[in-house]
């Protein structure tokens, strides 16, 4: 259980997805400009990544390392299929949010009209791909952490965008240098952003 | 027929070929103006190699990728078009993935999961919508080494800041001389840190934009 709340809380503050990692970079300068439509994007990539993250976990486990293949006969052990991550990763991603689309959309029209501009943008976002990357990379050892660290991972992003787009709300009152404006700025104000985030480093529970 | 060859020969390097190739890394770059690909960018960037390897990384598969959805344009079906695109780049990845594990493994290892994120670099597909899916093959090609190039030109540059004011080497070389320790210099511990290449980046665009004022956001 601690070790649980212990990678949640990682992954919100210290492993933060924008700030330590630069992940969806692009979604999080192009959506950024209203508090109300990042929320949108936030609470979108929560969703997805909780889902993505722990059936790439399965899929990475019982497919693709070396040796997952052995629960289908002794023959298969030596079985090493990780070249193919990536490919199987994307293709994961790009078919869970067409299918959470159509889901939302049966279910709950109202939550489509307010996220389902945005689930299409997700499926090239970098933050996704990347979670389930560093999932892999990280060996979690089951898959109630390999959802954890999605959800938080997830939140982290959450915290970010919807930070920026409010900082970024008040500064078009500032004066501001002319060539500066509007993406230079934005990008000085991350990296204020992502030393303030630092100062969570070391932290352990 | 051998007249529409010539043709063809003639316009091989023409004006707007040209254009094609050098208006990515100037004034249209995917970095700095269209605000594409940033994720890599800031995250790999600690050290020149790994960045040049980046790079190198980027163009080869961005110009390979141009080409073979600009052959297929005519064959795609529209509506599948997205998932034909990720696999042509997925697969292209891989390949380059493999090299780098086999050739270079300490700068494989370094770069993790980058390498990975190359196919959701948004520049690769933002390209391959916009512009192979019209064009022909050569002009495609054209495009995708411009547009990689302008990606590449400040990757490297902001490799090439970091690394030297942050551990006074260049590609591992050093290159600050050790009489200026002596005098009391120190490496900037700031430049190895993530917020550093945000900072970098910043000043890039102020750079490039208070010299080209027709890129001045107004809004």
């Amino acid at each position: 259980m601690e070790d649980l709340i212990n990678i949640f809380v990682r992954s919100i503050f210290v492993d933060n997805l924008v700030f330590a990692y630069f992940l969806g970079m692009c979604s999080y300068l192009a959506v950024s400009k209203t508090v109300k439509t990042s929320a949108g994007l936030g609470v979108a990539v929560i969703f997805v990544l909780g889902i993505t993250v722990p059936i790439n976990y399965l899929i990475d486990n019982f497919l693709l390392s070396r040796g997952a293949l052995s629960w289908l006969g002794p023959r298969f052990e030596g079985v090493d299929l990780s070249f193919l991550t990536f490919i199987m990763f994307i293709a994961i991603i790009a078919s869970m949010v067409q299918l959470v689309e159509m889901i939302i959309e049966r279910f709950s029209p109202t939550l489509y009209s307010s996220l389902g501009i945005f689930l299409p943008l997700i499926a090239v976002n970098c933050a996704i791909l990347g979670a389930s990357l560093f999932m892999q990379e990280r060996n979690y050892a089951n898959i109630g952490e390999a959802t954890i660290f999605g959800l938080g991972s997830g939140i982290g992003f959450f915290l970010a965008i919807v930070g920026i787009a409010a900082v970024r709300e008040k500064i078009r009152y500032s004066n501001i240098p002319a060539p500066l404006r509007g993406l230079g700025i934005t990008f000085i104000i991350t990296g204020l952003m992502g030393i303030a985030f630092m100062s969570f480093m070391g932290i352990e529970l | 027929m051998s007249n529409n060859q010539n043709n063809k020969e003639e316009q091989l390097f023409s004006y707007k070929n040209q254009k094609l190739l050098t208006n990515p890394i100037g004034k249209d770059n995917p970095i700095t103006v269209q605000v594409l690909g940033i994720c890599s960018v800031l995250a790999v960037t600690v050290q020149l190699k790994p960045s040049l390897v980046l790079a190198i990384s980027v163009v080869a598969v961005m110009g390979l990728a141009n080409v073979i959805i600009s052959l297929l344009r005519n064959t795609i079906p529209s509506r599948i078009r997205i998932i034909v695109q990720l696999t042509v780049i997925a697969s292209l990845v891989i390949i380059v993935d493999q090299v780098l594990k086999a050739g270079m493994y300490d700068v494989s290892r370094q770069l993790s999961i980058f390498v990975g994120l190359i196919i959701t670099n948004c520049i690769i597909m933002g390209r391959l919508e916009g512009f192979a899916l019209y064009n022909k093959p050569w002009p495609s090609f054209l495009d995708g080494i411009g547009n990689a190039a302008g990606y590449a030109s400040v990757l490297i540059a902001v490799g090439f800041i970091r690394e030297l004011f942050g551990s006074g080497t260049l590609m591992s070389y050093q290159v600050i001389p050790q009489s200026f320790y002596d005098f009391g210099y120190e490496n900037n511990g700031l430049f190895i840190l993530p917020p550093m290449a945000m900072f970098a980046v910043g000043i890039i665009i102020w750079v490039h934009r208070s010299r080209d004022k027709e890129l001045v956001d107004v809004s």
